[in-house]
């Protein structure tokens, strides 16, 4: 059955996000606690992304890459499909400053300092994606949210990633019955005007049973006690492991951002 | 001292509710005894959903008075935080939906939501939480997000996630709608075992479920109360549950070759 892009791209969407919540990652970072990771990896993104020395980042992309080889295959193929669109959208952003940045002239027009920078922006932006992905890959949604309220994230905020998480699953399923419902209803291929309107009543439908949905699930908090600002339960144990993980994770921060950005 | 002579959990009189483009309730006016078990009857639209809104204290009558056991159940009451909380945890409310009821990252983390707000201490939260699990049989999904669960499921986390407060008075929008019949026995068992001598109010139009559980009826139709009482005597009035459409007529066959039609519901 053909179906049309709006439709493939809700169903893809979808099944990645089911992929990534099922997924199982192992090793190390899978059970350091969710805090250290946090904190860690969010001074190993600063350090990237101020380094202004290649070597430096490439340094700190291979930690990435190595750290998402040993946290299972799920993780490492998660991992290689992002290098794949970062290193895509990363690439055609910075095409240009290979020959628009003035500098000694290598080949083909390309100057040597154009493809410093190109190089230095890509692999920045591969190595900060990579960390900001491994924290998600190998923490559980849940004990990244409570993770984030050990930092001060406002609660609201917690809850509200918490609820998109979870809801987007439910308002995609709608999605996903009102395609199939008017698939079962039409037979051969609409043209484009009419494709083009139902995709805009059917984003319309979504809107509506969105709010629905919201008023409802304020209801539900209410109903139990809610009252603007939701309490969590803090489950969390620091064990020798993490404090030696979070010492390792100091360490190389700070020879980063000092090899990296200081000198 | 009779049951009737008790300060009723709650009592309405006249009330009166209106959504911008429709009326809802109109001059409704009863009132529920503690340990009752109350089935509010209706069709689609006849304003159950509404009713119960009011009593859970999430809309407020906007004619008539709403009260709880003797106090006026308004706005104001509710917004005092040691009242509000007070209401909160006598009151819980199982929702028809429970794709809306259930909102949190897993199974623990819903059913351990209401006692953190209530704020109680983590030993007493663990504790209770742990309990509610247990006794729903639902401890091997702990760690599962709730949206992955079946229907049946889904409403087991959703009464745990309320009867871990042990509410005084639990108030059901259509336990068993859209689950199979196994699931939905196993609510109905479940209603019949566990609930003691809490106040029920369960709206349905299910008379299946109302003749198994509820002792007191109140039918709803376009807004107002059409009856109230015992449910023997309700549910056997045909004539009532016609013109309310709980009961309708159409033909059927039962086996091959005999059509006939009779009143008759489904559930």
């Amino acid at each position: 059955m053909r179906r049309d892009f709006l439709e493939k791209t809700l169903r893809n969407l979808g099944d990645a996000l089911d992929e990534a919540g099922r997924a199982e990652s192992s090793g190390p970072l899978r059970r350091l606690d969710p805090r250290v990771k946090l904190a860690g990896f969010f001074g190993l993104i600063l350090a990237a992304a101020s380094s202004r020395h290649l070597p430096v980042t490439l340094g700190l992309w291979g930690l990435g890459a190595t750290l998402a080889a040993v946290s299972g295959p799920g993780a490492w193929r998660a991992i290689l499909r992002l290098w794949a669109g970062v290193g895509l959208l990363t690439g055609a952003v910075a095409l240009p400053a290979l020959f628009l940045t003035p500098g000694p002239a290598l080949d083909w027009g390309v100057t040597q300092t154009g493809l410093q920078s190109a190089l230095t922006l890509l692999v920045r932006v591969e190595t900060t994606a990579t960390f900001a992905s491994l924290i998600a890959l190998t923490t559980p949604w849940p004990a990244l949210l409570k993770a984030l309220r050990h930092f001060h994230v406002p609660a609201l905020a917690v809850v509200i990633f918490a609820m998109a998480t979870r809801f987007i699953f439910v308002l995609l399923g709608i999605a996903r019955d009102a395609f199939e419902a008017r698939r079962a209803r039409h037979v051969g291929h609409l043209p484009g005007k009419l494709r083009r309107q139902m995709a805009a009543s059917g984003a319309a439908m979504l809107l509506g049973k969105s709010i629905q949905l919201s008023g409802e699930v304020y209801d539900a908090m209410r109903a139990r006690g809610f009252r603007g600002e939701a309490v969590t339960l803090d489950e969390f144990r620091c064990s020798r492991a993490d404090w030696a993980a979070a010492g390792l994770f100091l360490a190389l921060t700070g020879a980063a951002l000092e090899w990296g950005c200081w000198r | 001292m009779g049951v009737l002579a008790m300060t009723p959990v709650f009592e309405l009189e006249g009330v009166g509710f209106r959504y911008p483009n429709a009326p809802a309730l109109d001059g409704v006016s009863f009132s529920i005894a503690p340990g009752q078990c109350v089935a509010l009857l209706g069709a689609n639209g006849s304003g159950k959903s509404t009713l119960l809104r009011l009593l859970a204290g999430l809309a407020f009558a906007q004619a008539g008075h709403v009260r709880f056991q003797g106090g006026e159940l308004t706005e104001a009451a509710l917004a005092d935080d040691a009242g509000g909380l007070e209401f909160r945890r006598r009151v819980g409310v199982v929702f028809q939906n429970p794709d809306a009821q259930l909102f949190n990252a897993t199974v623990f983390d819903e059913v351990a939501f209401g006692p953190l707000q209530m704020g109680w201490s983590r030993e007493q939260v663990l504790e209770r939480t742990g309990e509610a699990l247990r006794a729903l049989d639902i401890e091997a999904l702990r760690e599962r997000p709730p949206y992955r669960l079946s229907g049946g499921e889904k409403k087991r986390v959703a009464l745990a996630s309320v009867l871990v407060l042990d509410p005084e008075v639990l108030i059901l929008d259509e336990p068993t709608a859209a689950l199979d019949p196994q699931s939905q026995a196993r609510v109905i068992d479940f209603l019949f075992e566990r609930l003691g001598e809490r106040t029920v109010i369960i709206a349905t139009h299910s008379l299946e479920v109302a003749r198994e559980i509820a002792d007191t009826c109140a039918v709803l139709s376009g807004g107002q109360l059409a009856a109230h009482g015992p449910a023997e005597g309700i549910l056997s009035d045909e004539a009532l549950l016609r013109s309310t459409h709980l009961l309708h007529v159409h033909r059927h066959r039962h086996g091959p070759g005999s059509a006939h039609s009779h009143p008759h519901q489904h559930s």
